[in-house]
């Protein structure tokens, strides 16, 4: 099989991984050897789905031997396999990097044998890709579930951030779906990581040249709409796992249906795109503008509105906490107020020392006035002409919205549906 | 006011400008208009020379208000925006008049249109960082680019780093000059004319795997055309590897018809089949 099939298999193995960032590490150059990473990582192209493509994202070996339901590699799906050796897979890296194709290296594999055997494979390519090429760019490695502590702990020297999938966001959702992973042979090594990591930090403030132990820390996926799990689940889970584990992000992934299954949704379910860009908004939320995931969501509404964001709802739901003074409010304060981020939230605070703002000012500073409207006044003053009901204002922002969604599909009305 | 209004020509280097700025205080005139291509017009017009010192102490006189001013007007040197000379000027004038508490006004009609030019600067660079595709000639490296800014400078430092044992240019064609970098030493050399070398078969095989890579690591079930013309605006694909046509991917030694060298085909390659959200003959 030549290189350029065994690619197609593999990239094709790969590619429902969200995981696509470079981000987190800085190295500057080092004399013979190749590459450099930058803190902020750097998009190098955006594939047709309209996401970013930062590294070669590939897996070692799609030859899996476990079964787990929703998966393409599973062993009992008739698709074809391959595998790359580890001096292919670290040559076809370095060809890339020097083009400027690509960030580094995303290396997954699929189980191939066993947890240890397939990690092991994955060290190999690593080092031969550290040792042998000097390359010095970026590396995300996978730790597969159940992999032995020593192995990881190699792997993480190596690699510049781990990851460890959670892929099924319950207990129950794991059992069902995915037989021969469990939760504790999940959450083990994302532990292990993360105690390890903070051991680092300790161990190069004593030795600087202490070896880095996954310096861009860890990050996990969980698949959005395979189980029944709803987005208050899915949102303290991910918060938890910021705050227990320290992850540096957490991905989710809308399930793509590819195996007919009686335990999934069939096979001509569309992907929750909508339900996916409303976590990742969540997400945000939660790790830069200082909400936690009760305030977003509780029992009583556990699933996000699809026709507003949640910091909207948010707003909507706390009219106490509003308007907010432009001129005299807090960092925190502002962060709070739909249309206006971290950036924008920044710059009124260096601008309003030099005089105090006009509503015509914050447009300039990149406030969504369509949004903060409602929410702000500027020396007393409120930002809207017009004084406008609580519903009133849903409305508009919902009309703000409704351009960005995707249009509503067409469907066949039945006699025999639930109305509304 | 008794100020002369007066149209300046100068070299168009950065030192140039500043030495109007110098020339406009000292002469106690006020410029109408700043350029460097000298068209015939019908307004009095004097041609500024540069000199050194005169640009070094306009260039000193932004650090009494911050160490920022300084970067930050060279940076918007090398933006697309229109007429940045007297952009420059007027918000030159209002800083000497109000001092330091203008930086802080980042709404200001003169400061704001600057800042929004260096946003620009800065994110086209950041995009390009990313876009930028190599091509390995005979062991070194060439890319081509066609920004709106002149984005060289921002790329610097960071190709320096990551290609730092290795020699590479990048020719700009809009601006029609290249960063050069062998030994650890770069330049930016003006350059009129440069054309591609056809690739060889090593190369030809890399950017067929780069393309297979492309295309199959998208998702069918999740096409999204706008969002990927939105993170990455179609005026940057004529250069890239991706959406090049097929005449690209096949190495020098093949055809010997030298009419059509392979670079510089503009019409980007769309993706097979799917057409529906863009004509093809967008790019500007």
């Amino acid at each position: 099989m030549d290189l350029l099939e065994k690619l197609t298999i593999l990239t094709d193995a790969a590619k429902y991984d969200a995981a696509c960032t470079s981000s987190g590490v800085r190295r500057g150059y080092q004399d013979g050897k190749i590459g450099s990473t930058s803190d902020m990582g750097c998009c190098h192209s955006f594939s047709a789905d309209g996401r970013c493509i930062t590294l070669l994202k590939v897996l070692l070996s799609n030859d899996c031997c476990y079964n787990c339901k929703y998966c393409v590699n599973r062993c009992t799906n008739d698709t074809p396999r391959a595998s790359f050796t580890p001096e292919e897979l670290a040559e076809l890296t370095i060809g890339f990097f020097r083009r400027n194709y690509i960030e580094g290296l995303f290396l997954s594999s699929a189980v191939l044998h066993s947890p240890d055997y397939s990690v092991e494979l994955m060290i190999r390519a690593l080092s031969i890709l550290r040792n042998e090429y000097r390359f010095n760019g970026y590396i995300h490695a996978k730790a597969i579930p159940g992999t032995s502590p020593e192995l990881i702990e190699r792997l993480g020297l190596l690699a510049d951030r781990l990851s460890v999938n959670i892929e099924l966001p319950s207990e129950a959702g794991l059992k069902a779906l995915a037989p021969n992973k469990t939760k504790q042979g999940i959450l083990r090594p994302m532990t292990q990581i993360r105690d390890r990591n903070i051991e680092n930090r300790r161990e190069l403030v004593q030795y600087r040249h202490a070896p880095k132990f996954a310096p861009a820390g860890q990050s996990t996926q969980l698949i959005i709409g395979a189980t029944p799990d709803n987005d208050l689940h899915i949102l303290n889970l991910t918060q938890s796992l910021y705050d227990r584990y320290r992850l540096k992000r957490v991905f989710y992934s809308a399930y793509v249906p590819v195996v007919e299954n009686t335990l999934l949704p069939s096979l001509d379910t569309k992907p929750p795109l909508l339900r996916e860009h409303r976590l990742y908004q969540a997400d945000w939320l939660l790790r830069f503008y200082g909400f936690r995931a009760h305030e977003l969501l509780d029992e009583s509404a556990p699933d996000f509105d699809p026709l507003l964001d949640p910091k909207c709802c948010w707003a909507m739901r706390h009219p106490e906490f509003f308007p907010v003074e432009v001129n005299h409010a807090d960092y925190e304060a502002l962060l709070r107020v739909p249309g206006i981020g971290v950036v924008s939230a920044r710059r009124i605070l260096v601008a309003r020392r030099a005089g105090s703002l006009r509503t015509e000012d914050l447009k300039k500073l990149g406030v969504v006035m369509k949004r903060a409207q409602y929410f702000l006044t500027c020396s007393g003053r409120l930002a809207t002409p017009l004084r406008l009901s609580q519903s009133g204002i849903l409305s508009s922002l919902m009309a703000v919205e409704r351009n960005a969604l995707p249009a509503p599909q067409l469907e066949q009305l039945s006699l025999f549906d639930q109305v509304g | 006011m008794a100020w002369r209004d007066i149209i300046y020509e100068y070299d168009g280097s950065f030192d140039g400008f500043l030495c109007c700025v110098y020339e406009s205080y000292t002469q106690k005139e006020h410029p109408t208009a700043i350029h460097c291509d000298g068209d015939d017009c019908l307004f009095e017009s004097r041609v500024v020379t540069t000199d050194p010192a005169h640009a070094q102490r306009v260039y000193r006189s932004f650090f009494r208000f911050s160490p920022n001013v300084g970067p930050f007007l060279r940076r918007v040197f090398l933006t697309c925006l229109d007429e940045k000379e007297m952009a420059m000027y007027r918000f030159i004038v209002k800083l000497y008049r109000e001092g330091a508490p203008l930086l802080a006004m980042l709404s200001d009609d003169t400061y704001h249109p600057l800042l929004k030019a260096v946003r620009n600067l800065s994110g086209e660079a950041e995009a390009l960082r990313g876009f930028i595709r190599f091509s390995d000639l005979g062991g070194m490296l060439g890319a081509e680019i066609e920004p709106n800014n002149r984005v060289l400078p921002m790329l610097r430092s960071h190709f320096c780093n990551r290609y730092h044992n290795e020699s590479f240019f990048i020719y700009d064609r809009t601006h029609r000059e290249a960063l050069l970098y062998a030994n650890g030493v770069s330049r930016i050399v003006p350059l009129d004319r440069f054309e591609m070398a056809q690739p060889d078969k090593t190369e030809a095989d890399y950017r067929r795997l780069w393309r297979r890579f492309y295309d199959t690591v998208a998702i069918k079930e999740r096409e999204n055309h706008k969002l990927r013309m939105t993170n990455m605006p179609k005026r940057y694909w004529n250069t890239m590897t991706e959406f090049q046509c097929e005449d690209f991917f096949n190495p020098c030694s093949k055809d010997s018809n030298e009419a059509a060298p392979a670079l510089s085909v503009p019409d980007g390659r769309s993706v097979p089949e799917k057409q529906t959200g863009f004509s093809p003959s967008a790019p500007e």
